[in-house]
C-alpha cells in the first residue's frame, strides 16, 4: 500500500493533468445504490484501469462517462465541459463487440465517421488504415459471423479508434476473447497508448491484464461502492512488454490487488 | 415422404388427393364436386377470358396497395412503439384486440365509410396484414442487442439514422416474419374484402359461378388462389431464410 502511495506522490502534476474528471457521482438503479459520491481522475494520454469485484459499478460509471446513462447526482467534467451525452469526444469498445452482423467489416469500421456525415471514400480511406493497424488488412470485405472473437474485437477497436474521439471507453473488451488473442491485444493496448495519444479508460475483471497495460488501476469496491484505492505502476512501464510479467513490482501489485479484492469473492 | 424406402418427391401426396378427388368427381355422386380433369380443362379456359384476367389484375392491386400501406405504415408503428414505453402503453393493447378482432364484420362498416369499391377492399386488406406486422416489428426492435443501441448513440446517430441504419436491419427477421403472415392473412383479407362486396374482383366472379352453379369454374378459380396464396407464401420463407443467416450471429 505505502509502496503505491509513494509512486503516487512522485507522480508530477503536468504530466497527470487530467483529461476526464468525474466528481461526486452517485447513480441509482430504483433501491440499488450502484455508485455513491464516486470521485476519480483520469489522466491524459494514459490507461486507466477499473478494478473491481462483479456488480461494483463499473459498467455503470463507464456509461455514465460515455453519456449514455444519466448520474443520479454529480457530474463528469472531460477537457473542462461537463457531460450531457453521447459526444465525438469519446468513443466505446463493448464486451460484446456490438458489430452491424449485415455490415462487412469495413462498414463496420468506419459506421461511426458515416453517422458523422464523412463522405463515402474519405471514411472508407480512414478505416481501411485502421484495419490494417489492428492487423486486419485483407478482412475489409469479411463479414463479422465470419470471424473469430479475437477478430471481431478488433473492428470494434478500429471502429473506435477511427472516429479519432480524445477519449477511448472501454468495458472488459478482452473478456468474450480466447487467451492467447487477449495477450496480444493487452501487448497492442500499450503499443495504443504509447502511439496513439488519447486517454483509455478500461473496464477488466482481470488483475493481471489492469496491471500488465495500465499507468494507473482504480480499485472499485462495492457496498457502497467507492474507490478504494488508486495504483500508478511506475518501474515497468517502458521496459518492454516481455519483461513486464517478470518485474518484481508487477509481481507485488497483483499480489497486493488480490489481497483487497479476495473478501469481495462470493 | 418415404414409401417402401423410396423418397418421394415433395408434394407427390398432393397427386394421391388428386386422384381421389377425380374418383369421387367421376362418381357423380355431388354436382358440388365435379371431376378434377374437368376443372383443370376449365380453369386453362378460364385464365384466357378477359373476366378472369380483370379479376386478377383487380385482385392484384387491391393486394399489393393493401400489403404496401400494411408495411409502410406498419414496420414504422411497430419500431416506434417498440422503442417508446408511452406510445407502447397507448397503442398496444389496439393491436392486440384489432389482432384477435374478427375482422371481416367490420368489412361492412367500412363499405358505409368508405363506398362499395377499391377502397374499401384495400382497406380491409390492410386491416387483415397490418397488425401481425406491427406486432412482430415491435418483437424486433425489443430483442435488439441493448450493446447495439448503445453503439448507435455512442457514435452520435441521429433518430432518423439509428432508425434506418440499426434498428430497421436489427429487427428485419422478425420484421419480414410478420410481413409473411401479414402476407397470407392479406391474401384472406383481399379475397374476403372482394366476397363481401362483392362487385369487384373475384368477388363478382364467384357471385358468377355460384348463381350460375358453375361448380368446375368456382373449383378452377379456387385452385388458382390457393396455389397463389400458396406460392407467395413460400416465397417469403425463402426470403426469410436468405436473411436470417446472421440473425444467429447476433
Ligand atoms: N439497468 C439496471 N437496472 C437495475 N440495476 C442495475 C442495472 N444495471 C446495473 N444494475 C445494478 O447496479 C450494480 C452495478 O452494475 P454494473 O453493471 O455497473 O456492475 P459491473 O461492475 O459492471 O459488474 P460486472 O463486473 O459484472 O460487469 C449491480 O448491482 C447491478 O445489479
Ligand atoms: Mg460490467
Amino acid at each position: 500500500m505505502s509502496q503505491t502511495n509513494n509512486a503516487f506522490d512522485k507522480a508530477e502534476p503536468i504530466e497527470h493533468e487530467s483529461a476526464v474528471s468525474v466528481r461526486n457521482v452517485s447513480k441509482n438503479y430504483g433501491e440499488v445504490e450502484a455508485l455513491k459520491d464516486l470521485s476519480l481522475e483520469f489522466p491524459r494520454g494514459q490507461l486507466t484501469s477499473l478494478l473491481g469485484p462483479s456488480g461494483c459499478g463499473k459498467t455503470t460509471l463507464l456509461k455514465i462517462i460515455a453519456g449514455l446513462l444519466e448520474p443520479t447526482s454529480g457530474e463528469i467534467i472531460i477537457e473542462g465541459k461537463k457531460v450531457t451525452g453521447p459526444g465525438p469526444d469519446r468513443s466505446f469498445v463493448f464486451q460484446d463487440f456490438a458489430l452491424l452482423p449485415w455490415a462487412s467489416v469495413l462498414r463496420n469500421v468506419s459506421f461511426g465517421l458515416e453517422l458523422r456525415g464523412v463522405a463515402k471514400s474519405e471514411r472508407e480511406a480512414v478505416a481501411e488504415r485502421y484495419i490494417k493497424s489492428v492487423g486486419l488488412g485483407g478482412f475489409e470485405h469479411a463479414y463479422p459471423h465470419e470471424l473469430s472473437g479475437g477478430m471481431r474485437q478488433r473492428v470494434g477497436l478500429a471502429r473506435a479508434l477511427s472516429v479519432d474521439a480524445q477519449v477511448l471507453l472501454l468495458d472488459e473488451p478482452f473478456s468474450a476473447v480466447d487467451e492467447q488473442n487477449r495477450r496480444k491485444f493487452q501487448e497492442d493496448m500499450l503499443e495504443l497508448v504509447r502511439t496513439e495519444n488519447k486517454t483509455f479508460i478500461f473496464v477488466t475483471h482481470s488483475i493481471e491484464e489492469a496491471v500488465y497495460v495500465s499507468d494507473q488501476i482504480a480499485i472499485l469496491l462495492p457496498r457502497p461502492s467507492r474507490v478504494s484505492e488508486i495504483i500508478r505502476p511506475t518501474s515497468f512501464r517502458g521496459t518492454g512488454v516481455d519483461n513486464i510479467r517478470r518485474s518484481p513490482e508487477y509481481l507485488d501489485i497483483v499480489d497486493q490487488i488480490w489481497a483487497s479484492l479476495r473478501n469481495y469473492v462470493e | 415422404m418415404t414409401v417402401y424406402g423410396y423418397k418421394l418427391p415433395v408434394m407427390s401426396s398432393l397427386l394421391l388427393w388428386g386422384l381421389l378427388w377425380e374418383i369421387v368427381g367421376q362418381t357423380g355422386w355431388t354436382f358440388f364436386i365435379p371431376p378434377l380433369s374437368e376443372v383443370l380443362v376449365t380453369l386453362f379456359n378460364v385464365i384466357g377470358t378477359a373476366a378472369f384476367q380483370k379479376a386478377m389484375y383487380e385482385t392484384a392491386y387491391a393486394f399489393i396497395a393493401g400489403v404496401f400501406f400494411a408495411i409502410v405504415i406498419g414496420v414504422p408503428v411497430g419500431i416506434l412503439i417498440g422503442k417508446s414505453r408511452l406510445l407502447d402503453e397507448l397503442i398496444l393493447p389496439w393491436v392486440n384486440i384489432f389482432l384477435s378482432a374478427p375482422l371481416t364484420a367490420l368489412v361492412p362498416v367500412l363499405m358505409v365509410l368508405f363506398g362499395f369499391g377499391m377502397k374499401s377492399i384495400i382497406i380491409t386488406t390492410t386491416l387483415f396484414a397490418i397488425w401481425i406486422i406491427i406486432l412482430n416489428s415491435r418483437a424486433g426492435v425489443k430483442q435488439i442487442n441493448r450493446s447495439l443501441v448503445d453503439m448507435a448513440r455512442c457514435f452520435g446517430a441521429s433518430p432518423l439514422d439509428a432508425f434506418f441504419k440499426v434498428y430497421l436491419w436489427a429487427a428485419m427477421p422478425e420484421i419480414l416474419g410478420g410481413i409473411r403472415i401479414g402476407v397470407i392473412r392479406a391474401v384472406k383479407g383481399v379475397i374476403i374484402g372482394q366476397l363481401l362486396i362483392s362487385i369487384v374482383g373475384f368477388g363478382a366472379l364467384f357471385e358468377l359461378y355460384s348463381n350460375n352453379f358453375m361448380m368446375s369454374h368456382f373449383w378452377a378459380v379456387l385452385i388458382v388462389l390457393f396455389a397463389l396464396a400458396f406460392s407467395l407464401s413460400e416465397f417469403l420463407a425463402y426470403l426469410e431464410r436468405r436473411v436470417s443467416y446472421y440473425a444467429a450471429s447476433r
